[in-house]
């Protein structure tokens, strides 16, 4: 079986001068870059390489990945793709991880992009290989290319058939001119014998044997360990601090104050404390006596920001970000008026490998190993602080224990960079899970008022959503550029359901809290609103849910993403339309449930990709169960089907979480919860089986680690509404808001 | 002073503070780092070892408590990777990992509840394995896993007899 080396960079490089025989191709995995590129390369060759090709003169085959591995399955999708367009056995196929490249902008590892993104550039490289290695053949051979073909490894010719093993040919191949990415001939999909086949994960072995390396598994001699005290207020900083019982601690080595600052900051820094292992630096932290100036956020609490919320949905949303006819004056004119009030909690990403960081700076070059989604900025972060430029900085990205989006962030890197640089010595800063659920950078805190119309023909005469939410792009902006606009809402503005008159406004609502992106981003809260929405219409209108929604997304149309341009890819309502009738009609859609239990569905498109889940759910006054969760998928052309139900399976998991288990909140300007005592998970006794369908497309791949998420709260309280004529809007629900 | 134990079989010793817990002895002093650190208060199961044959919370074990006794961590279940544990073949035939850090201490949990239940239910899979917690939701696959194990490792016993 084809299998993950754990190889690292610096033993490749190592390996394959001493092996000699390489064939490199560059391809670029950056959408951007490739839309930038030139449609005739001959006028300028790819930027420097982010990812290679390897063939070993024994036939293996090497992918080195530019995307990192949190989970996702990309050490597999992507590799199925290059191999598909080489020709080669999949057993003989490798991964290893990408060097960061700094003369390279990556737009790192996220945004459920990196099957979508990286399906073209992939092929192109795939097939230019092959390419070479077929001219390679056919010139040994003295006989046209066009005689050649490649299969399973090999270039064979005539009959009685002759061939050369890849790995024969790859010395001279590799000597070849890059063919035209742009012009080199793909396969056609009906001959594809790797895309689409139901495939294991490369890296289920070292996953399942504890022999594969995460962040926090990172030793390099001499290190230290180190955790740090930061302040719990958001924005407070060191007042002053004794070290004196910290270092009586035995173990602990140093204790300094460290800085931390800027854009991706999640803290001012704090307290470092250095030890010869994880456990000497926790005691000593606890021993470490800090005094803090908490600073303004001192007051904030999550009653207070409810109390904003309130406040700002009294008045108009400050920026109406659509409008289209007038929604307004349609809802005052209708007899038929639905409004309700969603809310949804800070949410924090809890990936199960706490953050962590391990850098070495020496004076002239620096070296570190990142759990991380966005190397770049992380070699970037060290070249700073460090005052290095970014080619003297070696960023090894390692396997991930968990992503979300929480690993896109570089403070742990900066905390990391700055004990480093203090000490002298090669550092890993270790957070604890306490420090983990406390400095996140969490999904914002909503607030949503949602207002529809029917006509007398239960037609959707006007569609009014008011958000006021803590903003993600707030937090982000520089100071004074704060005006939150559509990326609040996401695909959310785009609205599936005819009609005419359609508001959206969103008002600002101010927090210290760090927030950033959680999986699925502003799909979480606008699936979750929208599609609940459009239950309690149905409900209105006397209708059943499913044949409500596909009447008023009406006819098949593509409509284009409010607010993006033109040549954005567009949502198809025939796809919509596909995954809903699917998730239902595996659901058994319609058949009836004994008296205590309900189905509710919903749908959303983001992502690029279409969604719909049934849930089916058991209730009584005071307490419910998910029963199982049935989901229709449609990202396009499916890779690896055994992958995308994977990642179907956890989204839904992952937002189940979110759906009824605990709330992030704040008081006094500090995050109340700290470990899984507080904020809890699902966990097996109360996982549901999640069905999974996917549909035979043949579009171009899109993504499927996030858009799974949006729609498992509203189904489930879709289903508690027709089980109990309930309904909760409020997450995370409780089974005492059934009663 | 020295605290002696039996590590995967073979004998060990180690000179550290008596309340430094078994998970940091086995991360940062002997570096193997197949055991994980999740919490540090015995409530995700991450750093999950068999201490003479019990699932144990490693995080929460302090190592004088763990003297003379035989600890297996996910490194002693299997000789290497060809040899996997039939707990860990299931796991690699499910597809089960994801990002996979949670599953040496899912994997722990699973061997012990096999070996004391070897056709463990529905139920018992839910008593055994609610103190493990997977952030990627690998639920459903780790119970198909557990079953498909319990039924591989039934047929070899029987095929032994």
């Amino acid at each position: 079986m084809a299998s993950v080396s754990l190889v690292n960079r610096r033993d490749f490089l190592k390996k394959s001068a001493a092996s000699g025989a390489v064939l490199v191709i560059g391809f670029h995995l950056s959408p951007k870059a490739l839309a930038q590129q030139p449609k005739d390369q001959e006028e300028q060759p790819p930027n420097p390489f982010d990812a290679w090709v390897r063939i070993t003169p024994d036939n293996r085959v090497t992918l080195v990945l530019g995307k990192s591995e949190m989970g996702q399955g990309v050490y597999t999708s992507l590799p199925m793709i290059l191999a598909e367009e080489l020709c080669v056995d999949w057993k003989q196929v490798r991964v290893e991880q990408a060097p960061t490249n700094p003369k390279i902008y990556d737009l790192g590892t996220g945004g459920s992009g990196s099957v979508k993104d990286s399906w073209l550039p992939l092929r192109q490289a795939g097939a230019a290989a092959r390419e070479m290695l077929i001219a390679t053949a056919a010139k040994k051979w003295e006989v046209g290319t066009d005689t050649c073909k490649a299969r399973n490894g090999y270039v064979v010719h005539g009959h009685p058939e002759r061939s050369f093993r890849y790995g024969e040919l790859v010395a001279d191949a590799a000597k070849l001119p890059i063919p035209n990415l742009h012009k080199v001939p793909l396969k056609n999909s009906n001959d594809f014998t790797i895309v689409g086949r139901e495939m294991h994960r490369l890296d289920a072995a070292a996953k399942s044997s504890g022999t594969a390396k995460f962040g926090i598994d990172s030793r390099v001699p001499g290190m230290l360990y180190a955790v740090i005290a930061r302040c719990p207020v958001f924005e407070g900083k060191v007042a002053s601090f004794d070290a004196a019982k910290a270092k009586a601690v035995p173990g602990v080595r140093d204790v300094f104050e460290i800085k931390t600052s800027g854009r991706g900051a999640s803290t001012t820094g704090g307290v470092a404390v250095l030890a010869e292992n994880s456990w000497a630096a926790i005691q000593g932290r606890k021993a470490l006596e800090v005094k803090w100036d908490e600073g303004a956020a001192a007051n904030e609490s999550s009653e207070e920001l409810r109390k904003q919320f309130l406040d700002n949905a009294s008045k108009p949303g400050k920026n109406a970000l659509r409008n289209d006819g007038d929604a307004d004056a349609a809802l005052a004119a209708s007899s038929k008026k639905i409004e309700a009030i969603y809310e949804l909690p800070f949410a924090a990403h809890v990936c199960m490998e706490p953050m962590n960081c391990t850098v070495h700076i020496q004076s002239d070059k620096a070296e570190a190993w990142v759990p991380t989604q966005g190397p770049q900025w992380a070699q970037a972060v060290i070249a700073d602080i460090a005052k290095l430029p970014p080619e003297k900085v070696t960023v090894h990205t390692t396997l991930m224990g968990g992503g979300f989006g929480r690993r896109y962030a570089a403070d742990f890197v900066m905390e990391a960079a700055q004990t480093s640089k203090a000490s002298g010595k090669p550092v890993m800063v270790l957070w604890t899970r306490e420090d983990d659920m406390q400095h996140d950078f969490y999904r914002p805190a909503s607030y949503h008022r949602l207002q529809g119309a029917l006509d007398s023909e239960g037609k959707l005469a006007a569609w009014k959503h008011f958000q006021t939410s803590t903003s993600i792009a707030h937090k982000w902006s520089q100071k004074g550029a704060d005006d939150p606009g559509l990326g609040e809402f996401g695909t959310g503005a785009t609205i599936p359901y005819s009609t005419s008159n359609i508001r959206i406004e969103y008002t600002l609502a101010h927090s210290s809290a760090t927030r950033a992106w959680w999986r699925s981003v502003e799909h979480s809260s606008s699936g979750y609103v929208m599609e609940s929405f459009v239950d309690e219409l149905a409900a209105a209108a006397s209708q059943d849910p499913l044949a409500f929604r596909l009447k008023l997304i009406g006819a098949d149309r593509k409509i284009p993403q409010f607010g993006e341009p033109p040549d954005y890819p567009q949502m198809n309502t025939a796809r919509l339309k596909g995954v809903l009738q699917l998730a239902a009609e595996k659901a058994g859609w319609g058949k009836p449930l004994p008296k205590g239990q309900g189905r509710g569905i919903a749908g959303f498109y983001s992502f690029h990709s279409y969604v719909a889940a049934v849930a089916e759910v058991s209730a009584s006054s005071g307490g419910f169960k998910v029963n199982r969760i049935v989901c229709g998928v449609d990202c396009g052309r499916p890779v690896n089907p055994n992958g995308i139900r994977a990642q179907v399976e956890s989204a839904a998991i992952y937002a189940l979480t979110a759906t009824f288990k605990d709330a992030i909140t704040v008081d006094r300007g500090r995050i109340v919860q700290a470990n899984f005592n507080d904020y809890d998970m699902i966990r097996m006794n109360d996982a549901p089986p999640i069905e999974v369908h996917i549909v035979q497309s043949t579009e171009e791949p899109t993504g499927i680690g996030e858009p799974t998420v949006p729609v498992i709260a509203p189904s489930v309280c879709n289903a508690l509404y027709a089980a109990t004529g309930k309904r909760l809007r409020r997450l995370p629900i409780r089974g005492e808001d059934l009663a | 002073m020295a605290i002696s134990f039996t590590l995967n079989g073979k004998s060990q010793s180690v000179e550290v503070s008596p309340d430094m817990p078994l998970l940091w002895v086995l991360r940062d002093t002997l570096n193997m780092t197949g055991t994980k650190f999740g919490c540090g208060m015995a409530l995700c199961g991450a750093c999950t070892v068999h201490i003479n044959g019990e699932a144990t919370r490693s995080c929460i074990t302090p190592i004088s408590s763990v003297a003379g006794k035989k600890v297996t961590t996910i490194e002693g279940l299997a000789a290497d990777e060809s040899h996997l544990h039939p707990v860990q073949q299931a796991w690699m035939e499910e597809d089960v990992p994801q990002c996979g850090y949670c599953q040496s201490g899912q994997i722990m949990s699973a061997v012990a509840l096999i070996s004391k239940k070897p056709n463990p239910t529905d139920a018992d899979i839910d008593d055994a394995m609610s103190g493990n917690i997977c952030r990627c939701g690998t639920y459903q696959r780790i119970r198909k896993a557990i079953h498909r194990a319990a039924s591989s490792m039934a047929g070899k016993a029987h095929s032994a007899a």
